[in-house]
């Protein structure tokens, strides 16, 4: 057995991501269908990879119960009809658990446990609505262990204007506006099309459909119309629906390896695992999670922020990213940051989104192969950020 | 008035209550810029142990989605598709049965046409989604569909029309010979129908060439909206052979000698679908079409087809839910039951209870040689099914564990459930089960397989009569359907709702049946074949006897199922029955010169009449026409059945039916066998009124 391997990124797929509640593309449909779209897709791109050759299928969802309960990673890889040989298990890190399920799996792999490995997320924010079923013990607020707001979302986005009180809520929606647009285009020159995997999504009372694209994006929007949006998380605030990722319902996947293995199964890798890192920070201030997690990776991988070609960093507040670009001095359109737009159009159904920054970056390494490395960074709630660093094979 | 508009008139009013399949349409951006598909979904709102049926509101409603697709010109292909698990399963049988004149029927067949054949004569290409179970109608709209792909986990593909007495007349018998041959689509639409309504699955269909291309049920809309795209731009190609250049006379006459065989010209049904299929080669579609219409009319209009329809009622609602069963809660659970006896009967006994309940079954004879004999039967059958594929090694070894034998009853000292089946004699019966009475718990069920003793007089003397209840079997057990329940004068309610929970649970259909001699379908086939042997005996030849209910197509001829129950039981239930009304059942005495010769039946073995047979039958002097002998065994049949009733063997002749079909396999078109009397006048003749009301099973007046 290896001591040490190279881990790669082979491929990834997701479905298009959809909006949550009864209009919704997904509204009748299962989120375990989502992912068994996507194991099968990523199996059918690949056919170079046996089935009985995957090792582990690890699947992520913040909410664990119901369609996305049962062990989901076994019960996605029984339904999807890979072998009953290979095994699976569900990961929770709430957003970045698909990151964190491709983290663990590389560990595997390179520890040599596994040669090859499905990772993915899923959450379908319209049938398990964040926080569902959660029991926070008293403990957390009576000695004061978080604060108050820790818990949700949107406050932890107030807080993080309060800490930086240099971002403001119009650099906020004008990051806003720029991620719209760069979706559009991205959308426009084809980018992004090529790794969803349709949806035959049925609902009762219409029949089946199929859902090709990403529901949530808003082209168009401008800088007049969010200014008019509420602030529903503090009066005279700064964070509105605009300016933040939405409740959604998708799932995402991919296929991580031994380098070695993939070039025996003439597998194209597309990145190179070089680091990642996870880091916790103040519950009540999630969203500058991925600053200390970046820190330690690039630590880890003896990198600095200037050998960073591309980021891939999740939107799940604009506060978020602006604050982290701003502690490594990084403009705010900076274009080698989500180049395609991110979760502020996309959307983000929690768990699946660290795959889709994978993806994304993937693709933008192929475009740019002068660039060699880059990162997937997102801010986790209860206080965290996990971040990737890769190489770019291109 | 449009033709629409007429058929709309004639037929809005008619079945109120059908369950519509509504056909939802969405639009559905297809994969590689293929364009829009407008995709129908069937969807009757329910879920899928209700599949789709089609009644006149149903095609009205897909005639109103064709309408709307047909006014657009951005589509580039339609699809259809059904809801889970379902495709369409055909007609609504319930709206059939209420169809009252030769006009409403023509009209249900046209509409049928005129709306199914759109989906053909779109400017656009069609596609058919065969997600699941597809049957007759649902099946003709695909073969309508300019192409059709098949999911591998669909459990059913099949047009059984001919099973009920109809034709897949919406097209199939013009579409489906040209799509695949004639000599397969006589298989679906001939042969399968007409052996026990057999079906194919989705993989079958592809391989005979039904559908086009085949997917995964997992992904099976998306992949097969991706194959639609690839076939609208070109890249993929759908070879088709062309099956109408060859004579298709000669296998269309192979199969109507095969369907002479069976039916004896008795239901019209598979012939007419016959003499569609032979026109299907070189009509047009206008001429090919009508002709199924008119063949419809006539059909939809004919007794055969109705008695077709009551007895699929019959076996579908009615054996599920049998007539004078105690409440389902009053069964008491059974986890271990005891067989009494080792015999070829008690095994085959032991393997079904293991198989179906999967509790521990314990065998007892007084003789070990016997013993491992019957248990070494039960784990070989139970090898069979594992060389078969039909049990996995493992269950293997759980039925092989369930199955002991024991030279004592103490065996069956924690026993919820004890069958005897050993020699029929009242007094050994009775032995037995004051012998088992002693071991067992006091709620203990005591059952038996008797086929002609009484099973009050087996409780007489027990300490707790109301215990033993008739069970009984039908040979080859695992094969036939039927399971007679008896209850004893003493029977009670919770014996009887147990014996009712493991019939179930055996998987037969139960009728419960009054402690009477030989109970139903003994009765009657000793009754009949009486008749036919004492015309025999008479000196009619034994070929015209044996022929002369051909007409009735019957699975076999008395003389043959004489030779399959044996001469000497044959015998044996005559003299009981004769013992019991000797002014209706005789005792041939040629049939006991035949047991006394030793001969398997009256044929031999190059399937003639055994000359020495034919000779040991010498000496009648009153010869029967066919015709009469024929009619004799008939109203025997109807005098019986009336006392039967009478004497309350069975709460409704639909019981009698039910009977007949399932135990003694009497086919769908006579009814069981109370319709087929009733439409021939008998059952007033002889007993002075029908049997069922006129609609019941018939043609309303």
């Amino acid at each position: 057995m290896p001591a040490s391997r190279e881990v790669v990124f082979v491929d990834g797929v997701r479905t298009p991501f959809g909006k949550s509640g009864p209009k919704g593309l997904y509204a009748e449909t299962r989120a375990d269908d989502l992912v068994v779209r996507v194991i099968r897709e990523l199996m059918r791109r690949n056919p170079g990879l046996p089935p009985e050759r995957v090792d582990e299928v690890a699947i992520a969802a913040t909410t664990q119960i119901g369609d996305q309960g049962l062990t989901i990673g076994r019960s996605a890889a029984v339904l999807a009809g890979l072998p009953k040989s290979v095994p699976g298990y569900a990961v929770d890190r709430m957003c970045a658990g698909a990151m964190t399920a491709v983290t663990t799996v590389a560990g595997g792999i390179s520890f040599g446990a596994y040669d090859v490995a499905i990772a993915g997320g899923v959450e379908h924010m319209g049938r398990h609505p964040m926080g569902e079923g959660v029991d926070p013990n008293p403990r957390f607020l009576s000695e004061q262990l978080v604060d108050g707001s820790a818990l949700v979302m949107g406050m932890t986005a107030e807080n993080l204007h309060d800490r930086y009180p240099s971002i403001t809520k119009e650099r906020a929606d004008a990051f806003a506006v720029a991620s719209q647009e760069k979706v559009a285009k991205a959308y426009a020159d084809g980018r992004i099309q090529r790794d969803l995997v349709p949806v035959a999504a049925r609902k009762a009372a219409e029949g089946w459909g199929l859902a090709t694209v990403d529901e949530a994006p808003r082209p168009g929007t401008t800088l007049e119309g969010l200014r008019t949006l509420k602030t529903p998380f503090r009066a005279h605030g700064r964070v509105t629906a605009g300016n933040a990722s939405g409740i959604n319902d998708g799932a995402t996947g991919c296929i991580v390896a031994a380098e070695d293995v993939a070039g025996e199964l003439g597998l194209t890798p597309r990145m190179r695992l070089v680091s990642y890192a996870f880091a916790g920070v103040d519950p009540e201030v999630m969203g500058i999670g991925p600053i200390p997690s970046t820190e330690r990776a690039l630590r880890l991988a003896g990198l600095s922020v200037d050998d960073i070609g591309l980021f891939e960093i999740n939107e799940a507040f604009a506060v978020q990213v602006l604050a982290f670009l701003e502690h490594f001095g990084i403009a705010d359109d900076d274009p080698r940051v989500n180049p395609y737009g991110g979760a502020i159009a996309f959307g983000h159904p929690l768990a699946s989104s660290g795959v889709r920054l994978m993806i994304q970056l993937s693709r933008a390494f192929a475009e740019r192969p002068d660039v060699r490395y880059g990162i997937t960074t997102m801010c986790v709630g209860m206080g965290m950020g996990g971040t990737v660093i890769w190489e770019n094979l291109a | 008035m449009s033709t629409i508009e007429t058929w709309k008139a004639l037929l809005e009013g008619k079945n109120a209550d059908e369950v519509v399949t509504k056909a939802l349409v969405r639009d559905v951006e297809l994969p590689y810029g293929a364009g829009t598909m407008a995709l129908i979904t069937l969807d009757n709102g329910l879920d899928h142990t209700k599949p789709n049926t089609f009644g006149p509101h149903g095609l009205l409603a897909l005639n109103g989605a064709l309408d709307a697709i047909a006014a657009r010109s951005d589509l580039a292909a339609v699809g259809v598709v059904g809801k889970p698990f379902i495709f369409a399963v055909g007609a609504d049988l319930k709206g059939a049965a209420a169809v009252s004149s030769r006009e409403e029927a023509l009209a249900i067949g046209q509409l049928g046409h005129h709306v199914f054949r759109r989906l053909g004569e779109l400017g656009v290409p069609s596609f058919a989604f065969v997600n699941g179970a597809a049957m007759g109608g649902g099946l003709e709209i695909a073969l309508h569909c300019t192409y059709r792909t098949v999911s591998s986990g669909v459990p059913a593909v099949a047009t059984p029309e001919c099973f009920l007495g109809l034709v897949p007349g919406w097209g199939g018998t013009q579409l489906l010979p040209r799509l695949i041959g004639p000599e397969k689509a006589l298989k679906l639409i001939v042969e399968n129908p007409l052996s026990q309504n057999r079906m194919i699955k989705g993989r079958d269909a592809f391989a005979l060439g039904i559908a086009d291309a085949m997917f995964e049920p997992a992904d099976f809309v998306e992949e097969s909206l991706r194959w639609a795209a690839q076939v609208l731009r070109g890249e993929v190609t759908v070879e088709r052979a062309d099956h109408t250049a060859a004579d298709w006379a000669p296998v269309i006459d192979q199969a109507r000698t095969l369907v002479d065989l069976k039916l004896r010209g008795a239901s019209p049904a598979p012939y007419r679908a016959l003499d569609l299929m032979a026109l299907a080669r070189t009509a047009s579609r206008d001429e090919g079409f009508a002709a199924e219409d008119e063949a419809l009319a006539d059909l939809l209009m004919s007794d055969e087809l109705r008695a077709g329809l009551y007895a699929f009622d019959l076996v579908q609602r009615r054996a599920k839910r049998p007539a004078g069963a105690p409440d389902r809660s009053l069964a008491r659970p059974v986890t271990k039951v005891g067989v009494v006896g080792a015999g070829l009967m008690a095994s085959q006994l032991a393997l079904l209870f293991a198989r179906r309940l999967e509790v521990p079954v314990v065998l007892t004879d007084l003789d070990q040689a016997r013993l491992d004999k019957g248990v070494g039967y039960v784990h070989a059958e139970v090898d069979k099914l594992l060389g078969k594929g039909r049990i996995s090694a493992d269950q293997a070894n759980r039925l092989k564990g369930l199955v002991t034998g024991s030279l004592t009853k103490d065996a069956f000292a924690d026993a919820d459930f004890v069958i005897e089946a050993v020699f029929e004699d009242l007094g050994v019966k009775q032995k037995v089960f004051a012998e088992v009475e002693e071991v067992v718990s006091e709620t203990c069920v005591l059952a038996t397989n008797t086929s002609s003793l009484s099973v009050t007089d087996m409780a007489a003397g027990l300490r707790h009569p109301g215990r033993v209840v008739g069970f009984h079997f039908f040979n080859p057990v695992a094969v036939l359907p039927l399971l007679e329940i008896v209850r004893g004068a003493a029977t009670d309610d919770a014996t009887l709702a147990t014996a009712f929970a493991v019939g179930k649970t055996l998987k037969k259909s139960c009728v419960l049946v009054k402690d009477a001699p030989a109970f139903v379908v003994n009765r009657l086939l000793t009754r009949f074949m009486g008749e036919v042997t004492a015309a025999a005996d008479e000196g009619t030849p034994l070929e015209v006897a044996d022929h002369a209910l051909d007409s009735l197509g019957l699975p076999m001829t008395p003389f043959a199922l004489l030779q399959l129950v044996g001469p000497a039981v044959a015998l044996h239930v005559a003299e009981t029955m004769h013992a019991a009304f000797p002014d209706r059942f005789g005792v041939s005495e040629n049939l006991a010169k035949l047991v006394a010769a030793g001969k398997p039946g009256l044929y031999g073995p190059d399937f003639q009449i055994d000359p020495e047979v034919r000779a040991l039958f010498e000496g009648g002097s009153s010869p029967s026409t066919a015709d009469d002998v024929r009619l004799r065994a008939l109203r025997a049949l109807a005098q019986e059945i009336r006392l039967m009733l009478d004497e309350g063997v069975v709460s409704a002749p639909q019981d009698i039916d039910l009977c007949m079909i399932l135990g003694a396999g009497w086919p769908f078109h006579t009814g069981g066998i109370t319709p087929y009397l009733d439409r021939t006048g008998i059952s007033e003749e002889v007993t002075g009124s029908r049997f069922l009301e006129p609609g019941v099973a018939s043609v309303p007046a």
